[in-house]
């Protein structure tokens, strides 16, 4: 069980995260249909660093990216998103 | 003295015994049959490595089947039973399979019993019977176990002298140190090799570790090394089989350290030579082991095979305690062993052994190219050292190949760990010859692997080790191939021609030892294995005794019977009531979120697929969802509250997953957005009144003119403010009303008075379900599956043109818009009643053209009718099928009809 560096509770456990799905298959309100698809189904497996989209949703709820090694599983950054973390 | 039984008969055992220790005490050699071939076994090691001394320990629920002897403490009144065996331990008939021992080789199965399932599905039967281990218990377990998270600086495994020092030196230095050791003692290798003052060292290091706040746990097992340095820990509280003190079995520790010592020694390797598997050959520090900490010696004529000084150790021990030294065969040339004091033969490898009333009577060996045989009651042998590299396995290491102890060592460590002691630097040893003869020489004592299975397997053409394993079911027991691995891997190599380290290896997995399943589960079983959450009304409802039914993560009330009525009569009498008068019901578990700021509307025409920004203030709508690939995936109704703040409903059951939906498309897709939406589920609680007297009902509750249909106003009943929302899902004039949950039974008391006084009916799940049906409304898990697109159930009609939502764009894939698909229909029966979950046929043994998802009853009139999904079914129309239900055995004859049965012009809502 991984220890993710939330941005804004500290080092907590992967228990209490929930996995969302890669940056790279997000899917945008505007994408073309081919577009929108490619990104559901046709999806990058890198063997190695991965930006991912996690939650955490048994403790502040907010929702994060991590840069996750999904080979050792070293988390490089974790970061905050969402409307209090827009410039 | 502590008494305890063994297949029915009472022996005795002295204090901190193993059951091994017991058993040998007793001088009972043979403790079991082996899994395949039915030899008998004796006792091999005394440690959790043991292939053969696998036990039945305890009664009933508390039965532990393939104990390990050697890892089980006795305690008075401990009952234990061979496995494995038919009628009894010394006289099996399974062990005929022995004599056909050729056949059964490696691969015998895929062999022999390929052909149809069938076939297969016969012989696994007596396959089953013959095969295996102990029986799991039929009975519950009576006992608990626990978990609990921990923390430290620094986690030590293994309370040997290596893992004791560092143990000792971190918490002296400060750091929060928790040290684990499966045996019940610390140090037991200690015990075993060294002089009588460690003893005090042990105790001495112990009471220095804890005055500086280090944690020690014995019969504690570090049985799994996961990420990022945690480390799950197994913790026996009581002996197989034997009733907790504190009504706690064990606890699994999670462990998150900040640096791991593994001090885990090494495991001693058998001999590969015929019949090594006979009772009365042992390893020998296990010999060791059984001399000098239980005072048992198991045997009185003594043969050691070694090819390393260790088991010089053994000899000594065993020469002390007054048993001969019949011979010491030593692989390595002279002058290995010369001034040892005993009879050493240089060169010399054991080549057989034979027996007598299944127990060891002689061992013949190789020496200097001549056989020589001696006759003994005990043979202890040792082949190697293997390290315990499992859990710097687990956390991503790599090994190093050391020549001189023919071993793997770990190398670089991915995570913060480190391995010192014999686990890092085991002895040297010297490397044997290979095995001319392997017939009947094991490797995999449990699952009776010997090297000649190797050999077929490499003629067979099985070349990697990964092949080798799956096909031999080598180290695939219960041991994990603890003591197998490494001869496997030897003898592959060298039919490879290559050095051991290119033979590759498996993967070591966690848990090191078996871990029993109550453990994972904890606290979390039985009852408690899913939480419930409890309605608002609980307590109300639960006064009238209703059915109960789940849904989501609530009970909620299938039918409030009463004078003995069934479910289905109590069903249909509330709907009646509905249909007829006025009925009353709890929907407070419906998904709901408010959403409010300047771009609400905005917002929420990316979550729904209709049009929500032309409702005027204090209107609503029906209104859908779709995932992005363009399937409807939930429904609901959205209402207007006030110029920028809306209610949005969605279903019970897919409560969680419409949150996540709304927190991610606002948190990740649209952060710019001025938009709060907030889940209020649980915050208001609602009843719905429904039927043509809802309105006067509500009229008196309200003291004014409720809203018209899909109309919202804020009211007060009985003095408590709730939102009035007319909405209709049973097909009648009905109303919901949303209550802060705390003030929820004021009101639902408010409006069962009202409800009652004109003989209205409460109603559960089931009629409301008899009603939706009837009026052709949709239920998410049931119409709505996963696979229906809007056109298909008729609601593409109600879609945003301007498009912009969630799933507009995997909605324009042409293969939705392709005919074949499954349609909505609604199914009247012509003939016998439609049964649930049927599919539609043109005749009896066609493919099924589609499938009942609900069915129900008109409520007035009677006769059966149902929900469908049919290929193409808009255009079809007044076609009869059949809908059969072949695993309920039912089947009737239905017409393709609307999916409307009852008011189709929605006239009830009219006032």
């Amino acid at each position: 069980m991984m220890l993710i560096p939330c941005p804004h509770c500290g080092p907590r456990a992967q228990s209490e995260f929930v996995y969302e799905r890669t940056v790279d298959s997000v899917v945008p309100l505007d994408a073309p249909t081919d577009e929108a698809m490619t990104k559901l189904f046709t999806r990058n497996n890198p063997r190695g660093v991965d930006d991912e989209i996690w939650r955490h949703t048994y403790g502040c709820r907010a929702w994060m990216v991590v840069t996750r090694h999904r080979v050792t599983n070293e988390i490089s950054e974790c970061r905050a998103i969402g409307p209090e973390a827009l410039p | 003295m502590i008494s305890f039984s063994f297949d029915g008969k009472v022996y005795t055992a002295q204090e901190g015994d193993t059951l091994a220790a017991a058993l040998l005490r007793n001088g009972i050699g043979l403790v079991g049959r082996s899994f395949k071939y039915h030899r008998p076994r004796g006792i091999m090691t005394a440690g959790v490595e043991e292939p053969n001394a696998l036990v039945t320990v305890g009664e009933g629920g508390r039965t532990e089947p393939n104990t390990r002897a050697t890892d089980v403490f006795v305690y008075e009144g401990l009952v234990a039973k061979s496995q494995n065996r038919w009628p009894n331990l010394s006289f099996d008939i399974g062990s005929v399979f022995g004599l056909a021992a050729p056949a059964l080789s490696a691969g015998f199965y895929y062999k022999t019993f390929f052909g149809s399932a069938k076939k297969w599905m016969f012989y696994e039967y007596f396959i089953r019977k013959a095969a295996g281990l102990g029986n799991a218990p039929t009975s519950s377990d009576p006992d608990r176990f626990s978990q609990r998270a921990a923390f430290c600086d620094v986690l030590v495994v293994g309370a040997g002298p290596a893992g004791m020092q560092a143990a000792l030196e971190a918490a002296e230095s400060g750091k929060r140190v928790i040290l684990v050791e499966q045996d019940n003692i610390l140090g037991p290798s200690l015990i075993r090799d060294g002089q009588e003052q460690d003893a005090d060292w042990i105790n001495a290091t112990a009471a220095r570790i804890r005055a500086a706040n280090g944690l020690i746990l014995t019969r504690t097992t570090a049985s799994g090394y996961w990420e990022h340095d945690l480390v799950t820990l197994t913790q026996r509280l009581s002996e197989p089989g034997q009733v907790p003190q504190n009504n706690v079995a064990q606890r699994l520790w999670h462990v998150r350290a900040g640096q791991v010592i593994l001090a885990t020694g090494s495991i001693e390797r058998p001999m590969a030579f015929a019949h090594n598997d006979r009772p009365g050959v042992m390893l020998s520090q296990a010999v060791r082991s059984y001399v000098r900490r239980f005072g048992v010696v198991p045997g009185k004529r003594v043969v050691i095979a070694t090819n390393n000084d260790d088991a010089y150790k053994t000899a000594q021990a065993l020469k002390e305690a007054g048993a001969q030294i019949v011979a010491v065969l030593d692989a390595r040339p002279a002058p290995a062993g010369a001034n040892s004091g005993h009879r050493v033969y240089n060169n010399a490898t054991p080549l057989s052994t034979k027996g007598a009333r299944h127990c060891l009577k002689n061992v013949s060996a190789l020496v200097d190219g001549a056989t020589l045989e001696w006759d003994a009651d005990l043979l202890a042998v040792s082949g190697g050292f293997t390290p315990v590299v499992h859990l710097h396995m687990q956390a991503g290491g790599t090994l190093d190949w050391n020549a001189d102890a023919q071993a793997f060592v770990p190398a670089a460590s991915r995570q913060n760990v480190t391995t010192i002691g014999g686990a890092a630097e085991p002895q040297p040893i010297f490397k044997m010859a290979s095995v001319a003869k392997p017939k009947k020489s094991f490797i995999d004592f449990q699952n009776d692997v010997t090297l000649s299975d190797v050999d077929l397997a490499w003629a067979e053409g099985y070349r990697s080790v990964e092949h080798l394993k799956r096909y031999t079911t080598l180290g695939m027991a219960t041991d994990q191939g603890k003591l197998s691995n490494m001869a496997a891997l030897g003898r592959l190599a060298e039919k490879q021609g290559v050095a051991i380290p290119e033979a590759g290896l498996t993967t070591f997995r966690p848990p090191y030892t078996p871990v029993t399943m109550g453990l994972l589960a904890g606290a979390g079983a039985k009852d408690a294995g899913a939480h419930v959450r409890r309605l608002a009304l609980y307590d109300l409802h639960a006064a009238k005794n209703p059915i109960w039914q789940p849904l989501g993560y609530w009970f909620r009330p299938r039918a409030y019977p009463i004078s003995g009525e069934s479910l289905a009569q109590a069903a249909l009498r509330e709907a009646k009531a509905v249909r007829n008068n006025v009925g009353m019901t709890d929907v407070s578990t419906l998904a709901k979120f408010e959403v409010s700021g300047p771009d609400a509307a905005a917002f929420l025409e990316i979550i729904c697929a209709t049009t929500v920004s032309k409702l005027a203030v204090g209107r609503g709508r029906y209104t859908f969802m779709l995932r992005e690939d363009g399937f409807v995936f939930d429904d609901g109704t959205v209402w207007r509250l006030d110029e920028n703040r809306y209610l949005l409903t969605s279903s019970t059951g897919g409560a969680d997953r419409m949150a996540t939906h709304i927190s991610y498309v606002r948190q990740y897709l649209c952060p710019h957005l001025r938009v709060s939406a907030v889940n209020v589920q649980e915050h208001y609680a609602g009843i719905a009144i429904a039927g043509p007297k809802a309105k006067a009902v509500l009229t008196t509750l309200i003291g004014e003119e409720p809203p018209r249909h899909m109309s919202t106003v804020p009211a007060v009943i009985a003095g408590v403010p709730v939102i009035i929302l007319a909405a209709s899902y049973s097909g009648e004039r009905a109303f919901e009303i949303y209550i802060a949950a705390s003030e929820a039974a004021t009101v639902w008391a408010a409006c069962e008075a009202e409800v009652m006084h004109i003989d209205g009916a409460l109603y559960g799940l089931e009629a409301m379900e008899f009603l939706r049906i009837e009026k052709g409304h949709l239920v998410v898990g049931g119409e709505v599956d996963g696979r229906m697109t809007p056109h298909d159930l008729a609601l593409d009609k109600m879609l945003n043109k301007a498009g912009g939502y969630i799933g507009a764009s995997g909605l324009a894939r042409p293969a939705l818009a392709e005919t074949g698909r499954r349609q909505l229909v609604g199914l009247e029966a012509l003939e016998g009643d439609i049964p649930e979950g049927a599919m539609l046929v043109p005749n009896e043994g066609a493919s099924p053209q589609g499938h009942v998802s609900a069915a129900a009853f008109r409520i007035i009139e009677g006769g059966s009718v149902a929900l469908g999904q049919l290929a193409d079914g808009f255009s079809r129309h007044d076609e009869i099928l059949i809908a059969s239900s072949p695993t309920r055995g039912q089947k009737a004859r239905v017409r393709i009809v609307a999916p409307h049965f009852y008011d189709p012009a929605g006239e009830r809502y009219r006032d």
